[in-house]
């Protein structure tokens, strides 16, 4: 075992695929310096700039020239620095890297990764601190990955960066330095599965990324009062790993499903209905949601701190099913 | 080449009124010349990306005609199975590596590809074709800066017809000539006649020579005439229709045939032949295409992704 910081991973992810496909290389802004999060650090100096390409602030531009490489076979993987600014690429992501295989009749295809952090909690303010991610599950021919730890995070870029298909890969920045124990080596992870952190019997809870955390927190508090809770990470939205929650659901009867981004037309509306649909009868309580108020993110330390949800969030939902 | 494209062009006009192609139809009927002069001298690897009026550069750079006209229908022998249509025509066989609908959205993907050429170390030079509305967008000018900043062996090829959709150039902008906006990136750049087939074809002939080189980026403007609509159907009030005696003096096709003739390389009798022949083989491609089905269902859940 060794530990290690889930920045690190994806560094050593990135390192690592690069070491062994001379097809990959990464572009972004400030990469070779590392970025603001050390995300690419001592990646310049392993691989030299020719592979590591900082570029200008162009979102759209650089986001075409990673879906055009990736279409002319090459594996490139595109740091868009904030989650924020994916606004400025969308054309990019959405009319032209999503649709090409289909479009072409699977004559192209776009073997590309977008890096990406979101999440609040840094006094960022409302323009570097949003949870976009269930706009980019709204279209078809991209993949959607979340992590939460160290090991997801590393050994689901190892397979994002494998995968044929357009992936953006979502990191939390409040998740970089955080240190945890995993395996020697990180081995990669299949798109599409969950994890199921806690098993249990009374309440499942559902939680992406920073919330999978107080998911836990709540799950103990909840366990020391005689309450049962089952804690499942889906790690990736697309594809969503809907049977691990269906089987959840159908032992435990009660469902909380709990992000960091915006309660309203967010990705947990999706897994609710989903759930319902195909596992009504088992369901003793209407499935409960924990998100962030329909509210731009503030400045203001104390208003930010009760803006983003947490544990406490979460176990009042879970005891909302159990009454 | 040219006159395969223009009676393709007046024939999916034909069918277009027909209801048998679909969707929203760009035509370049008078801009066959740049077509033409520009794919002519490319390889097969060298890749290619256009926008919505798209028909005329994917059938230049090889694209089989019965198959474009058979994307342009719906049906399952089209180029992408009947899933793209007119404004996104890809053949990756031929290195046009596609077509898009968004103005603009295709020069960045050809910066990645020319990058990613010579990443491999390879001597493609990448060619991609805008009109003149696409210059006033975002991706353009960080696409512009970009490709000068890292030196990429790009060709970038503006037809420049003096409308962005329905509105004259002078509404739109203040720069009346495309290459004087990339003037300060030192882009080499030039503006030609783009009716005038031999010029556009010694012109881009040497940037490709210099780009195949290891040099670029270049601009090449062409000054060219949309004799239809934006689209198939667009009623054209914005414009005046030019004189018949003036198009023939002005049309790219019918200027060469003369000059060819005065030169003595064909005669017009050869010309006629031409035609005739891709008439020909225009009625071929369309029994093709309309014997071909249109594609099944399941295509909506097995394309989406690669395997």
């Amino acid at each position: 075992m060794a530990e290690i910081t889930y920045v690190k991973a994806i560094t050593e992810a990135m390192a690592g695929a690069m070491r062994a496909d001379e097809r990959v290389f990464v572009l972004g802004e400030d990469v070779a310096e590392g970025g603001p999060y050390t995300t690419t650090a001592g990646l310049a100096e392993e691989f030299g700039t020719e592979r590591v390409i900082n570029t200008p602030i162009s979102e759209s531009a650089i986001a075409g020239v990673a879906v055009g490489a990736a279409q002319s076979g090459m594996r490139p993987v595109l740091e868009i620095m904030f989650i924020d600014f994916i606004t400025l690429a969308l054309d990019q992501v959405v009319n032209q890297a999503a649709k090409a295989h289909f479009m072409s009749g699977g004559q192209l295809s776009v073997p590309l990764v977008l890096r990406t952090q979101g999440g609040a909690g840094t006094r960022g303010g409302a323009q570097h601190s949003q949870s976009l991610e269930a706009w980019l599950t709204h279209i078809p021919g991209l993949k959607v990955v979340m992590p939460s730890t160290a090991v997801d995070a590393g050994g689901l870029l190892a397979s994002a960066i494998e995968d044929p298909n357009p992936v953006v890969f979502i990191e939390n920045k409040t998740l970089y330095f955080k240190r945890e124990e995993v395996p020697d080596e990180i081995e990669p992870l299949p798109l599409g599965r969950a994890r199921v952190l806690r098993e249990g019997d009374d309440v499942t809870i559902v939680a992406l990324s920073r919330l999978v955390a107080d998911a836990l927190s709540a799950a103990e508090r909840l366990a020391s009062e005689g309450v049962s809770a089952e804690v499942i990470d889906p790690r990736t939205l697309v594809p969503l790993d809907l049977e691990t929650i269906v089987r959840s659901v159908q032992k435990t009867n009660r469902l909380v499903i709990a992000h960091e981004a915006v309660e309203h037309g967010g990705f947990g509306a999706e897994i609710a209905a989903e759930v319902q649909a195909v596992a009504f009868d088992p369901l003793d309580a209407p499935v409960e949601r924990v998100g962030a108020p329909f509210s731009p993110i503030p400045l203001s330390p104390p208003l930010e701190d009760a803006y983003i949800p947490g544990a406490d969030d979460v176990y009042a939902a879970a005891r909302a099913t159990l009454r | 080449m040219m006159w395969r494209i223009r009676h393709f062009e007046e024939r999916v006009g034909q069918l277009k009124r027909a209801d048998q192609v679909h969707g929203l139809i760009h035509l370049s009927v008078g801009q066959e010349g740049v077509a033409a002069s520009v794919c002519g001298q490319l390889r097969d690897d060298d890749p290619v990306y256009s926008g919505h009026r798209a028909h005329g550069h994917a059938l230049a750079k090889g694209a089989p005609v019965e198959r474009v006209l058979a994307e342009l229908m719906g049906r399952e022998d089209g180029l992408c199975k009947g899933l793209g249509g007119s404004m996104h025509l890809v053949d990756v066989e031929h290195g046009f590596m596609g077509a898009t609908g968004v103005v603009g959205g295709n020069i960045p993907m050809a910066l990645g590809s020319a990058l990613a050429g010579r990443l491999r170390g390879g001597d493609q030079v990448a060619v991609v074709f805008f009109g003149d509305g696409a210059v006033q967008a975002g991706h353009f000018n960080e696409s512009v800066n970009l490709a000068t900043l890292w030196g990429l062996p790009l060709i970038m090829v503006c037809e420049n017809n003096g409308f962005a959709e329905f509105t004259p150039r002078s509404a739109h902008t203040n720069v009346e000539r495309v290459s004087d906006v990339v003037a300060p990136y030192e882009v080499t750049r030039e503006t030609v006649d783009g009716n005038d087939v031999l010029a556009v074809w010694e012109s881009f002939g040497k940037f490709l020579a210099a780009a195949r080189g290891g040099g670029g980026p270049f601009l090449l403007e062409c000054l060219t005439h949309r004799l239809r609509g934006h689209y198939e159907g667009d009623p054209g009030k914005y414009r005046e229709a030019i004189a018949k005696a003036d198009w023939q003096e002005k049309d790219p096709i019918l200027r060469l045939q003369r000059h060819g003739v005065a030169e003595g390389w064909f005669s017009d009798d050869d010309a006629a032949t031409i035609e005739r022949d891709a008439l020909a083989e225009l009625e071929v491609a369309e029994t093709f295409a309309r014997e071909s089905r249109f594609p099944s269902d399941d295509l909506l859940s097995s394309m989406v992704y690669a395997d």
